[in-house]
């Protein structure tokens, strides 16, 4: 292990106990086996089109916003309803090559959490899901959805009830079960290797949008915009254009949990990167509407950029994502789930026209917020 | 003679409670500087430094706790015990500083593994599953003894002493000579002089947390049972 590893200029890195650091050595070097082994990626590229529903389309939007050619990238196509199986299958893969049979994932919108679960009814794993009680009252579908599968949805009662607790206790089930266990972490967030290994698995969505953009324009987008909660499916979308100087990244936070937009560097589940808090570095609440953008950290390599200007980020109210929301279903016959409807919310303003967007998962979830606002 | 640590968590009475604790028969004390999201530590813990934290603990409350305990326990060794995110806010160089000037000997940060920030002076912590090459690495960084985390898990009282203690201590002895202290999931008189009977010290957390709600009384008499036992191998 070198300290220089696992960094992204001064972000990342690995703040957990001893008794992990022999689990994250492990990880790191089956994760390097893995990307130099054909097998692997051919495994993934299988399961990616035979189970996940893989490539996904990309969409282009007519009436949203008019005065945009505004694209979306169709992630709330994709088996289970968002981004979030592309991580959960290959990490499962790696998890079965690592000799792991049981996994441990954590969960905000439930979205990761449902993903875990169907990877573990695919692969034979036992599933244990922390998830925060509040989040398990505003996503209840996906609670059903995780049992169904199999998985055992462990609530999590104390500090704030969402994300930020439901990952402490992961990662201590973890710290607890590590000779056996995989933690399957749910976004580009926690200690070397996860934010670097979670972003090559969300890659794929931004190869295929690069692709299918181009076929579509000619040209690549002048901007490329997706929300950020963790920020997985904005780094993973990210990662086809990062060098590409003439295409602007934009991530959109949620106003109440703007990592990026009003936290300072601090250290929070394993790493050092963009997390509100206060002046001792004490974490403070964060407050979404959406359950899966409720979490005060943020993936270490999104601060990164932000710091070294190559992405900007900006803020969502609750109030604009939901008329976001409707406004997607009403004019384009699409459910969005309320996370990248904090996207779209800022799509009309942007300066660009070439818009592509990550419509990073669909909006059933959310149903009953939705309507009860 | 066997080393006895017990860990408190900082708060408006704890320098007493050192006191008390000392009275009872302790040789160092470690005082936890409570974060909002303790990754290594159980509920008890865990429980502490949500009531500190609205207690006002923060950095500079520890601090003065650290100071008065300092002047209530003048001979003791004094290590805060805290998480990276308080030193990355308070600036690395400029805590430990802090923390000496108030009266600190040592340091432990739960979340820095070795190798990690080599120049920032601290008891490293090694585990069950840590290999032979960090057992060497950590003893050859750490602050006056090495701190062997008996079980893989969160801090919190168990029923038996962890049957990995007994390994680990082998190994850590093996690579270096340095005195070796266990902690985590002792909580009994039984369980201390078990792991006496292994290590050159043992530390005391979750137990001594929920006893100290008592007051200094009741601690110092708990003190006293595991210095009993522990003097006793």
């Amino acid at each position: 292990m070198t300290s220089t590893a696992g960094l992204f200029g001064t972000y990342g890195g690995r703040y957990v106990p001893e008794t992990l650091v022999p689990a994250l050595d492990e990880l790191e070097a089956g994760w390097r086996d893995a990307q130099n082994d054909p097998a692997f990626h051919d495994e993934l590229d299988v399961l990616g089109r035979t189970f996940a529903g893989r490539p996904t389309p990309l969409t282009r939007a007519e009436r949203f916003a008019p005065r945009k050619r505004l694209y979306l990238k169709r992630e709330d196509l994709l088996h289970t309803g968002a981004h979030k199986l592309n991580n959960a299958l290959g990490q499962a893969v790696l998890a079965r090559r690592l000799g792991k049979d049981r996994i441990v994932a954590e969960t905000g919108a439930g979205q990761h959490g449902v993903a875990a679960a169907t990877v573990c009814a695919r692969f034979g794993f036992e599933c244990v899901v922390y998830m925060g009680e509040e989040d398990m009252r505003r996503q209840r579908p996906n609670v059903e959805r995780m049992h169904l599968l199999g998985a055992e949805v462990r609530p999590v009662e104390f500090g704030t009830r969402t994300l930020k607790e439901a990952t402490s206790e992961a990662i201590r089930d973890w710290v607890t079960n590590v000779e056996t266990t995989h933690y399957l972490i749910g976004s580009c967030v926690g200690p070397a290797p996860y934010p670097e290994l979670v972003r090559e698995l969300q890659a794929v969505i931004g190869r295929e949008a690069r692709a299918q953009f181009l076929e579509a324009e000619d040209r690549l987008p002048e901007v490329v915009i997706a929300c950020v909660g963790g920020g997985s499916n904005a780094i993973g979308i990210f990662s086809a254009f990062v060098d590409d100087p003439d295409v602007r990244l934009v991530g959109v936070e949620a106003a109440g949990a703007a990592s990026l937009g009003t936290g300072r560097a601090a250290v929070l589940h394993g790493a050092r990167s963009s997390v509100l808090t206060d002046d001792d570095g004490q974490v403070t609440d964060a407050h979404s509407i959406s359950a899966g953008l409720d979490y005060p950290g943020v993936g270490p390599e999104h601060a990164w950029l932000r710091d070294n200007g190559r992405a900007d980020y900006v803020g969502t109210t609750d109030e604009e994502a939901l008329a976001a929301f409707r406004e997607l279903t009403r004019l384009e016959g699409i459910i969005p789930a309320l996370e990248p409807s904090h996207a779209l919310a800022r799509v009309r303003e942007l300066d660009e026209e070439d818009v592509l967007l990550c419509l990073s998962g669909r909006g059933d979830k959310d149903l009953a917020e939705v309507l009860a606002h | 003679m066997k080393k006895l640590v017990i860990y408190l968590m900082a708060g408006h009475a704890t320098p007493e409670l050192a006191a008390a604790a000392v009275e009872g028969g302790a040789d160092v004390v470690e005082l936890g500087f409570p974060f909002s999201d303790p990754l290594a530590d159980g509920p008890v813990i865990r429980r502490a430094a949500e009531r500190a934290l609205v207690e006002g603990m923060r950095t500079r409350a520890c601090l003065e706790c650290l100071a008065r305990t300092r002047e209530l326990a003048p001979d003791t060794p004094l290590v805060p015990m805290t998480y990276a995110a308080l030193l990355e806010a308070y600036g690395w160089e400029r805590f430990a500083a802090a923390a000496r000037d108030a009266g600190a000997n040592s340091l432990i940060v739960a979340d820095l593994p070795a190798g990690e920030r080599p120049e920032l002076r601290r008891v490293q912590l090694v585990a069950p599953t840590s290999t032979d090459e960090r057992l060497r690495l950590a003893a050859e960084q750490t602050d006056g003894w090495l701190y062997l985390v008996t079980l893989t898990g969160t801090t919190g009282a168990r029923d038996d002493l962890s049957p990995a203690l007994a390994g680990l201590v082998e190994r850590a002895r093996a690579v270096t000579p340095v005195p070796l202290y266990a902690g985590f999931g002792i909580s009994t008189p039984g369980h201390a002089r078990a792991a006496a009977e292994l290590a050159d010290g043992v530390v005391v957390g979750s137990r001594a947390v929920e006893i100290a709600d008592e007051g200094p009384g009741a601690l110092r008499t708990y003190v006293a049972s595991l210095r009993e036992a522990i003097d006793s191998t």
